[in-house]
């Protein structure tokens, strides 16, 4: 056993099941590290809870049976303790407050994980994903497109990255012209070029447009955009906002594009809301989907009432707006909010899945993550809120976007080279501060922290593990522009159970058929390779026959034990999530996990005969 | 309209010839006989009673029931009078494992001066073991039961059943749940709803609080039954709707063999045509149909939309798959075959649907069209299956209300893939079977020849 450093621990602890109307519970200690929240139940079930993930902690008022302590986490892992005194409730109470909201960056898990690499491997880590690559496989620099320096030292924009592209007629007076008159100097550049199509996805924030204020050198840029596409002459500009919100805000000197002001722009309001109505949105389905005892119509009418399938089919509407755009006429489209890192990067990075095959496989959708979200500055530490700060700042956006995906793989379920577990893990980890991948707000802040040098990248982690996020079913011969074109009639959207319920075993399916398919096809390829195995043995044996030779080899068999039992009985159903999930035994709750095991056995017992003719091979030539 | 011919004997399987070769006839296929085999090496404390042989005791029972081997036909008769129906208690379900039981009967005809029948009495405590309690389900709420009283029906009072423990479940009633389908139906047509809309008009079809009503009521049957050890008495009015939705269900939970094909279609057999379902009223229209005749109502429906339910929560665990249940649904409403006509088993002898028409079982049984309906992933597990009746674990059954309404292609590829991955994974293994033995022969053949 490995040895737990403790601050402190607490024996004879209640954890109580979430939805248990008859208050069940599991007893044991908890234990509280520098890292994690630990809970040992009596059967030595451990329940693992980093501190990052900790989004809220209650005290309760204090019960027969103890002080409860109800832990909300940002995974949506909800725990309740009962701990038997006060005083230690409210010791693990403060602590957990303290330890869950770091003030500096310097003191979040990155910047003492380790996991035992060289710092060789750990750069090698960061060079993974390479975005001047991937600018390349889009097909830019080109004829119409380049890219601009005038951001390599961060001077026009803090929040941009330092390597941007733009057309190549833009000259660097216009670029600096245009940041001037666009909210936090995020001026138009690219974000995804088809190149098919010569059509582009561009972003920017909204114009400082008030209500008559104009920019000359913001309109020559939008025309330079136009131009960059020889098929059509006409771009969309598309503002993601309601227009209420973005009128509102033309009082404040912002707003949007006067189409009279631009020559050739289609402009369109494509109706997401903003951060805050998101951030109570999930927090109203939480309440709901937390009740004990839930009847069906208040789960539909708080899933109605939360507004949250609303918002998820919002955001797809947007994406299938641009690359309609794209497909259908040849257009380039230019994506704004308000400061164009929130929904701009959702609307974009979906925009580009929906229209290259690429981002829909586990590398690529690694590359559009860094590219859309990271590189172009959506505020992952004060959205998932990493340290301690403004409340009103986090926001579940990024999570939207997963779940946009997670509705595109069911509706495309051959489409998609990863599973949902990968999202799943994804987002564990933008909240777990475990990898320097999300933190910080943008490039420049990531640069000051010197994240490369003192932590560690996330995806070639997720690359080594990459068995368990491959979707069985992909089929990877689709066209790299084999567009999807969704259905977004609204019964195709669904609560995603799998994601706000992920640690809610009991509420899941028993068995899972993604997981089985997944073992066989790894055991296929194992079957193959023992197919060549044996193959090559029987043609040798034979060849040996045929020359009468009776070599050392058979004397003393190298293999006395087949190989093909091992390898099939080493397949276990492999579990969706971290093993160390409390998980509520019910009978026949998983025979998943029997299954595998029957498989197996039933494999080996086809051919029992063979299996012990070779042992008697052994033992007479031995 | 042709839909709604007024003679039976008009409909489409009265001039049915099927174009395909009868292997075994459908017909014959789940005779009672051969299911109480399946009990009676398990226990002798049951027989067959042939008391409604000419549909005398009970117009809505088979000629062949199951009953307690201690209650004589006589008695049978006595309580017959005593239950809605003349539906007499009879035996649905024995649990091989503790040897519990579920029966099923009409309600007590108590009226309001709480009217007794000791044969009733004596015929339900003759399945408990000594000492032992049973429990009754009545499908209804008490106030429904309660006002049930005052049209002659009821409930079994307390101080005249004194073993058995009685629980209220409210499972609705037919037309309410015929109310629900056209809700829901109109609901998913209609592509233009907005989130809202569409979430609303959803909640408001209740169809899914009703599956899970069902279904709840289904789990709990069967948690006494494995978990207690106590047997139970299930009924609701007149016990041929919400009763069978229990029983069949709580079976598909306890018992293995009810989810294979060959199984599921005994199940039908037994607890809905033979039970006395009456399909020809319930099913009169098409599902779609916004029907206002009364005694329409979408229960066998229900029923199969809860067992693609717990399908999709053990999706290896059934050996058929969702095509089945649809099949299975369609032929329900409209049919060649003579198998769902008529409301009980008499009214089908009268119409001779065996001499006329052909059974549907005839036609499903086939090797081309079973392979359709198997399902992939099925590996045999015995174990009592527990499903989620979780809002969050339930589902709009799309292959049913989404089927007309959006391209189901991606769906059916992925499908076709897993199918492909599984039947590869045989031919891998049965390969590398093959060739292991191949190997082990040669050798073999190489360690004689180097022995002597």
């Amino acid at each position: 056993r490995k040895r737990i450093y403790t601050t402190f621990e607490v024996e004879q602890v209640k954890l109580l099941d979430r939805f248990s109307t008859n208050n069940k519970s599991l007893t044991g200690t908890l234990y509280l590290t520098a890292t994690h929240l630990l809970f040992i139940d009596s059967q030595q079930k451990e329940t693992w809870i980093l501190h990052h993930h900790i989004g809220s902690v209650e005290k309760l008022a204090l019960t027969t049976s103890g002080c409860p302590l109800v832990i909300q986490c940002k995974n949506f892992r909800i725990v309740h303790f009962i701990v038997p005194r006060e005083r230690d409730c409210h010791d693990i109470y403060n602590s957990l407050l303290q330890l869950s909201k770091q003030a500096k960056y310097e003191d979040l898990y990155a910047f003492s994980y380790n996991p035992k690499q060289n710092d060789s491997e750990r750069l090698r880590g960061w060079q993974l994903i390479d975005l001047a690559e991937e600018y390349k496989r889009m097909g830019v620099p080109n004829s119409n497109w380049q890219l601009s320096d005038a951001n390599r030292e961060y001077k026009i924009c803090e929040t941009y990255p330092r390597e941007l592209y733009v057309p190549r007629i833009a000259s660097k007076p216009i670029i600096v012209g245009s940041s001037k008159f666009r909210s936090k100097g995020r001026f138009p550049v690219l974000s995804y070029y088809h190149q098919n199509k010569e059509a582009a996805i561009c972003r920017c924030s909204q114009p400082l447009s008030g209500f008559s204020a104009r920019c000359l050198e913001d309109e020559h840029l939008l025309q330079a955009i136009s131009k960059a596409n020889p098929a059509n002459r006409y771009m969309y500009v598309v503002d993601t906002r309601p227009k209420l919100n973005a009128i509102a805000n033309r009082a404040a000197g912002k707003g949007y594009e006067n189409e009279d002001n631009y020559s050739n722009i289609r402009f369109q309001f494509v109706g997401i809301e903003n951060i805050h109505v998101m951030r109570s949105s999930l927090q109203k389905l939480l309440e709901v989907n937390g009740t004990k005892g839930l009847s069906v119509n208040d789960f539909y009418s708080g899933l109605e009432s939360s507004g949250w399938l609303r918002h998820i089919k919002a955001v797809m509407d947007a994406a299938i707006f641009l690359a309609k755009a794209i497909m259908v006429e040849n257009a380039s489209v230019l994506v704004h909010c308000s400061d164009g890192w929130d929904r701009t990067s959702q609307v974009c990075s979906l925009g580009s899945l929906l229209l290259d095959s690429y981002y829909r496989t586990v590398k690529g959708f690694m590359v559009l993550i860094e590219k859309d979200w990271i590189s172009f500055g959506h505020k992952f530490s004060e959205r998932c809120g990493h340290l301690d700060g403004d409340p009103k700042e986090v926001s579940p956006v990024f999570t939207q976007f997963l779940e946009c995906v997670w509705h595109l793989t069911e509706q495309f379920p051959q489409d998609f080279e990863f599973n949902e577990a990968f999202l799943l893990q994804i987002h564990e980890h933008i909240h777990s501060c475990q990898f320097g991948n999300f933190l910080g707000n943008c490039q420049k802040e990531r640069e000051e922290l010197k994240l490369k040098e003192k932590t560690y990248s996330l995806w070639p982690f997720l690359l080594d593990d990459q068995k368990k996020y491959l979707n069985p079913l992909y089929s990877s011969n689709s066209q790299k522009f084999a567009v999807l074109e969704p259905n977004t009639a609204s019964f195709n959207f669904k609560f995603w159970r799998n994601m706000y319920h992920q640690f809610d075993r009991t509420l899941h399916p028993r068995e899972s058929v993604c997981n089985i398919i997944m073992n066989m096809n790894e055991q296929n390829k194992q079957l193959e390779k023992d197919i060549k195995d044996l193959e090559s043995k029987i043609n040798k044996r034979k060849n040996e026959q045929i020359d009468g030779v009776l070599t050392k080899e058979l004397l003393h068999p190298v293999h006395p034990e087949s190989p093909i039992i091992k390898t099939s009985l080493c397949f276990k159903e492999q579990t969706l999530l971290p093993v160390n999930d409390t998980l509520r035994t019910i009978e026949g709750s998983n025979p998943a996990d029997n299954r595998y095991s029957e498989y197996a056995e039933e494999f080996s017992k086809s051919e029992p005969a063979v299996v012990s003719l070779e042992y008697g091979v052994a033992r007479m030539t031995c | 309209a042709l839909s709604t011919l007024d003679s039976i004997t008009l409909m489409y399987p009265f001039f049915y010839r099927p174009m395909f070769e009868v292997i075994e006839d459908g017909w014959h296929s789940f005779l009672p006989e051969q299911e109480f085999e399946l009990y009676s090496s398990a226990t002798s404390d049951w027989r067959l009673s042939y008391v409604n042989k000419e549909f005398a005791v009970c117009p809505s029972y088979p000629p062949i029931v199951i009953v307690p081997k201690s209650i004589d036909d006589e008695a049978l008769r006595k309580v017959a009078t005593f239950r809605h129906g003349g539906r007499f208690p009879v035996l649905s379900y024995y649990h091989k494992k503790n040897g519990m039981v579920i029966m099923r009967s009409g309600q007590p005809l108590t009226g309001t001066n709480g009217r007794r029948c000791k044969e009733d009495e004596k015929l339900i405590n003759a399945t408990l073991r000594a000492g032992k309690r049973g429990y009754i389900i009545d499908t209804r709420s008490l106030n429904v039961a309660q006002q049930a009283r005052a049209k002659g029906g009821g409930f079994e009072q307390e101080a005249h059943y004194p073993q058995w423990r009685r629980i209220h479940k409210s499972i609705e009633r037919y037309h309410i749940l015929q109310e629900s389908l056209v809700k829901l139906v109109e609901a998913c047509n209609d592509q233009t709803h907005n989130m809202d809309r569409w979430l609303s008009k959803l909640e408001s079809s209740n169809w899914l609080t009703h599956i899970k009503e069902i279904l709840t009521t289904a789990c709990l049957v069967a948690q006494c039954i494995d978990r207690e050890g106590a047997s139970i008495l299930i009924h609701g009015t007149e016990g041929t709707d919400s009763t069978l939705q229990v029983t069949s269900l709580a079976q598909i939970i306890l018992e293995p063999r009810s989810r294979t094909i060959r199984g599921f279609e005994a199940l039908i057999e037994r607890e809905w045509l033979q039970a006395g379902h009456p399909f020809q009223q319930r099913c009169a229209q098409s599902a779609y149909c916004n029907s206002k005749q009364k005694w329409e109502s979408p229960v066998f429906l229900l029923f199969l939309d809860c067992v693609w339910q717990i399908l999709r929560q053990f999706p290896c665990s059934f050996e058929f798959n969702e095509n089945f249940l649809i099949m299975l649904f369609e032929h329900a409403y409209a049919s060649q075959f003579g198998t769902f006509l008529g409301n009980n088993e008499s009214e089908r002898c009268k119409l001779k649907l065996q001499q006329k028409t052909m059974s549907l079982w005839s036609w499903v049984n086939r090797p081309s069209e079973l392979s359709k309906f198997t399902n992939p992933l099925f590996e045999a597990n015995n174990l009592v299956i527990w499903p989620s009746v979780a809002p969050q674990s339930l589902q709009l059954w799309e292959g049913i209300f989404l089927r007309w309404n959006r391209s189901s292609k991606y769906l059916d590829e992925a499908y076709e893939e897993m199918v492909n991955i599984i039947e590869y994974n045989k031919e891998l293994q049965a390969k590398v079977n093959l060739l292991r033995r191949q190997l082990a022969e040669l050798e073999t053949k190489d360690g004689m020849q180097e022995s002597p």
